[in-house]
């Protein structure tokens, strides 16, 4: 990687498809329609826990503007894997999610559908379909999952990575990672500190819900417009599920309002496709918002037991710690990547970790946004927050004393490459945030937070248009401003104007195979490949211009834009893009650069987060009064929107903290599925959200980017949850810090006796 | 020769054994050698992501080993 002056990368120009979206102008999943297209609608569990007994689907089927019913025997289960994200996944449980065959596993979970002429017709033709179920207890918590007695989700499931545990069970994995002597460890600490904390299941809350049109050929060719994060995983997982040859699938993104990690897997799409299939017509399928909070994915509710063991000059020496996490109603939650990330900010010489991923009575967990971190670092965070104030020790510079830095071993193993953990730590200690004053009921907390950031399967190409702009498209869709990142890439490598560079998301069948769009991989990998596609067009004009010098393309310099012939060349000028593009069709046709790659994930992303708190001791209200967040990006290719990538995933944190959880009755049914009740932070919640971008260059990449969507929502639950500490005096170990929980606690510390009532209700915080 | 380090939740499948010293030039190489090894492990190698020198790779395949690597084994992790 170079110490490069950039002359484009680095700055802030409008956004390709900003007069779009402001405008109302921009197509969204939902926006698009067909000619003689119909619209289904699905029929959905009112149990959280079943056995399908029976569907009748005659009535159904024989109502006004009716064309298709499916069920699942529409889509029979599959045992096909598939590499999505970065992980395998198992096909089966994706389709069995997306149409149940045996049985229901949540509330909402899909048994039927119907396609017919108007989306009214759809949903009385649903309500007609009877179906006979044998209801069973549900298991709605992680304690009730394990208990000996505990109803079973899957009676062929045991627990991988305990070997002789063969009985059925929910939980379906065990994980663990050590190192050195735990007991040791914590013989040598003078203090200790062991607590448990709760978070329940939230919902990544993205404002566009899941809306696709699928319509099926004569020819057995299904196209499938939709939003998605990415447009080969839809083909894919749709094409394995359907039992269709992937090449038979061609799926066209749609522009994408929010993503978060929930619109990787898919749910409507097969369903789209079948009723398509079986009506011979186009199919547009939109989930309601009620639909999107029962039956997309959410990210898991969590158990987590941390316990960290520190010297008295704050040296932590021993950490151990339990997750366990609700996978929902398939296994598959993000405890292992919990696991690794929580100690991945310190230097620990002793530690045990374990995880179990845990199957619930709930929607199939779904990644969002650094999937598995936060809870963790709302964990750590807040036991090292009270190690701090056992030791008296400023809560910063704890956490300077044990910071990882370049050569220090991850926690799953390999070391860290450069990082600018410690230098953002210390920056955050300088800084004015810090130190200011505070007022009455206000506090002040700190949190770290780590995210890997992927690397993964990449492909771009770069167009050379006869007047001397470009086109490069890549198949990712942009849910970060991606795509002015990747104009800006190609318009520095070949020194034109950035407006001059139309970026575009293509579909399946008109971009090179890329991974999704997540795992704040985009910027790096795709944006590698960009460049490399981007530098292939400057090769190949450096040929033309050799071509018209006549001379030896070796001997052809790029500088600022120009291809620069070697000196002593008759008439021989420097060339722009624009004089060389102008001759393409004399000098050998047009040109396309192109490149493909596989990124390792090598460019991790550490994050500081300094938080301050008002809380309105009447009400047990807070509001957030200061916010800053330090995070190292590697190379902000634009700024305004690496700085937007933080400040969303801090307001999701924030929200993650304050207010957002699925409240569940006690049979299983969410009882706040919508915007109003399920409170998400708007833009009048927070103040704004300062950034302060570190760049410490990810040495894989040319420009040193490194992965930035993630690592901005680990940090803000437990900086929340510190300075809610620093306000009140009460820790908090369960979220959110909603006004009931938070003023059951504060009346229970300033009456024991009268409040001693509310406080089962709100959970039983304890003073550190 | 290349160092394999293995996790601790997979050291049950070697008798404890935590890393192996193995003559490979590719991960997959590397992978089959371990799995040759320890029989018990073999299963439990096909849903591991692997970091050679540092780079992380979710689909280990054929990236190159060198004499002085350390390969670590770890879970395959999503984003989001």
């Amino acid at each position: 990687m170079s110490e490069r002056t950039f002359k484009q990368v680095g700055t802030r120009p409008i956004r390709h498809d900003g007069v779009d979206k402001v405008t109302g102008r921009a197509s969204y999943g939902a926006d698009f329609s067909l000619p003689g297209m119909i619209h289904g609608a699905v029929v959905r569990s009112p149990h959280a826990h079943a056995r399908i007994v029976s569907i009748d689907t005659s009535a159904a089927e024989a109502a006004p503007g009716v064309k298709a019913v499916i069920t699942g025997e529409d889509i029979p289960e599959t045992n096909a894997k598939l590499m999505l994200g970065e992980g395998a996944i198992d096909l089966h449980d994706i389709g069995d999610n997306a149409m149940a065959h045996a049985k229901v596993l949540y509330h909402g979970h899909s048994v039927a559908a119907v396609a017919a002429v108007t989306p009214q017709a759809a949903r009385d033709a649903a309500a007609l379909i009877k179906v006979v179920y044998d209801v069973l207890e549900p298991v709605t918590s992680v304690d009730r999952a394990m208990a000996p007695d505990a109803p079973i989700l899957d009676d062929t499931m045991t627990t991988k990575g305990q070997p002789g545990a063969n009985a059925p069970t929910n939980v379906a994995q065990r994980m663990e990672l050590k190192r050195g002597d735990i007991a040791k460890g914590f013989a040598e600490a003078d203090v200790v500190v062991e607590r448990e904390f709760r978070t329940a299941t939230v919902h990544q809350g993205y404002i566009e819900p899941h809306a696709c049109v699928a319509r099926y050929g004569e020819d057995g060719r299904a196209i499938v417009w939709c939003s998605t994060q990415g447009p080969f995983a839809v083909r894919d997982q749709c094409a394995a599920i359907l039992s269709m040859d992937p090449a038979n699938v061609k799926v066209i993104p749609s522009e994408i309002g929010g993503g978060f990690g929930g619109k990787i897997v898919v749910y409507l799409e097969p369903l789209a496709i079948a009723l398509s299939r079986k009506a011979q017509r186009p199919v547009k399928m939109v989930m309601t918002r009620d639909e999107v909070f029962r039956a997309t994915g959410p990210t898991s509710g969590t158990k987590i037991r941390m316990k960290i063991g520190a010297k008295r000059d704050g040296t932590i020496v021993a950490a151990d710690a339990s997750l366990y996490y609700e996978a929902g109603a398939y296994r598959g939650s993000p405890a292992g990547a919990g696991m690794m990330c929580a100690y991945a900010p310190y230097r620990i010489p002793n530690f045990a970790i374990e995880a179990f991923d845990i199957v619930v009575n709930k929607p199939k967990v779904a990644a969002y946004r650094a999937p598995g971190s936060p809870m963790a670092a709302f964990a750590i965070e807040s036991v090292i927050d009270e190690i701090a104030r056992q030791l008296k020790m400023d809560p910063i510079d704890l956490r300077i004393r044990n910071a990882a830095v370049e050569g220090d071993l991850a926690p799953y193993g390999p070391p860290y490459g450069p990082i600018g953990l410690k230098a953002m730590l210390e920056a955050a200690r300088k800084h004015p945030h810090w130190t200011s004053p505070l007022g009455p009921n206000q506090g002040r907390g700190v949190a770290c937070g780590f995210w890997f950031n992927a690397g993964m399967n990449s492909s771009a190409s770069v167009t050379l248009n006869m007047d001397g702009s470009a086109a490069v498209v890549t198949g990712n869709p942009d849910i970060g401003g991606t795509r002015v990142a990747q104009a800006l890439m190609v318009a520095e490598e070949l020194g034109i104007p950035v407006e001059r560079v139309r970026p575009g998301v293509a579909d399946t069948d008109s971009s090179g195979f890329t991974d999704v769009t997540g795992g704040s991989r985009v910027c790096y990998a795709t944006g590698m490949a960009v460049i490399k596609a981007a530098e292939d067009v400057r090769e190949q004009l450096k040929a033309r211009a050799a071509q018209i010098w006549k001379v030896d393309a070796s001997a052809v310099k790029w500088e600022d834009g120009c291809a620069v012939p070697p000196s002593g060349v008759d008439k021989a000028e420097p060339m722009s893009v624009a004089n060389l593009a102008a001759k393409l069709s004399h000098t050998g046709g047009p040109i396309i650069g192109r490149a493909s790659l596989y990124a390792p994930m090598a460019g991790p992303g550490f994050g500081v987060h300094l938080c301050d708190l008002e809380v309105d001791p009447e009400t047990g209200c807070s509001r957030i009064v200061r916010y800053t967040a330090f995070q190292d990006v590697g190379k902000a290719v634009h700024p305004s929107f690496v700085e937007g990538q933080i400040q969303g995933g801090a307001a999701q944190g924030i929200g993650w903290a304050l207010n957002e959880e699925y409240v569940y009755d006690r049979n299983g049914v969410m009882e706040n599925a919508g915007f109003l009740d399920y409170r998400m932070p708007v833009a009048s919640d927070l103040p704004m959200l300062e950034t302060v971008i570190f760049e410490v260059a990810n040495p894989l990449h040319p420009y040193g980017v490194r992965g930035v969507g993630e690592v901005p929502i680990v940090p803000p639950l437990a900086a929340v949850a510190n300075a809610m500490r620093d306000t009140t005096g009460i820790r908090f170990t369960e979220l959110p810090l909603s006004p009931p929980r938070v003023l059951a606690a504060l009346e229970q510390e300033r009456e024991p006796v009268a409040a001693g009532a509310n406080a089962a209700q709100a959970g039983r915080p304890g003073r550190s | 020769m290349a160092t394999v380090y293995l996790p601790s939740g997979l050291t049950q499948y070697t008798g404890g054994v935590a890393s192996v010293e193995i003559d490979a030039v590719s991960v997959s190489d590397a992978l089959e050698m371990l799995a040759a090894r320890f029989p018990p492990l073999a299963a439990h190698l096909a849903d591991l992501a692997v970091a050679v020198d540092g780079d992380i790779y979710t689909q280990p395949g054929y990236q190159r080993v060198t004499p002085s690597s350390e390969i670590h084994l770890l879970p395959r992790i999503a984003g989001g």
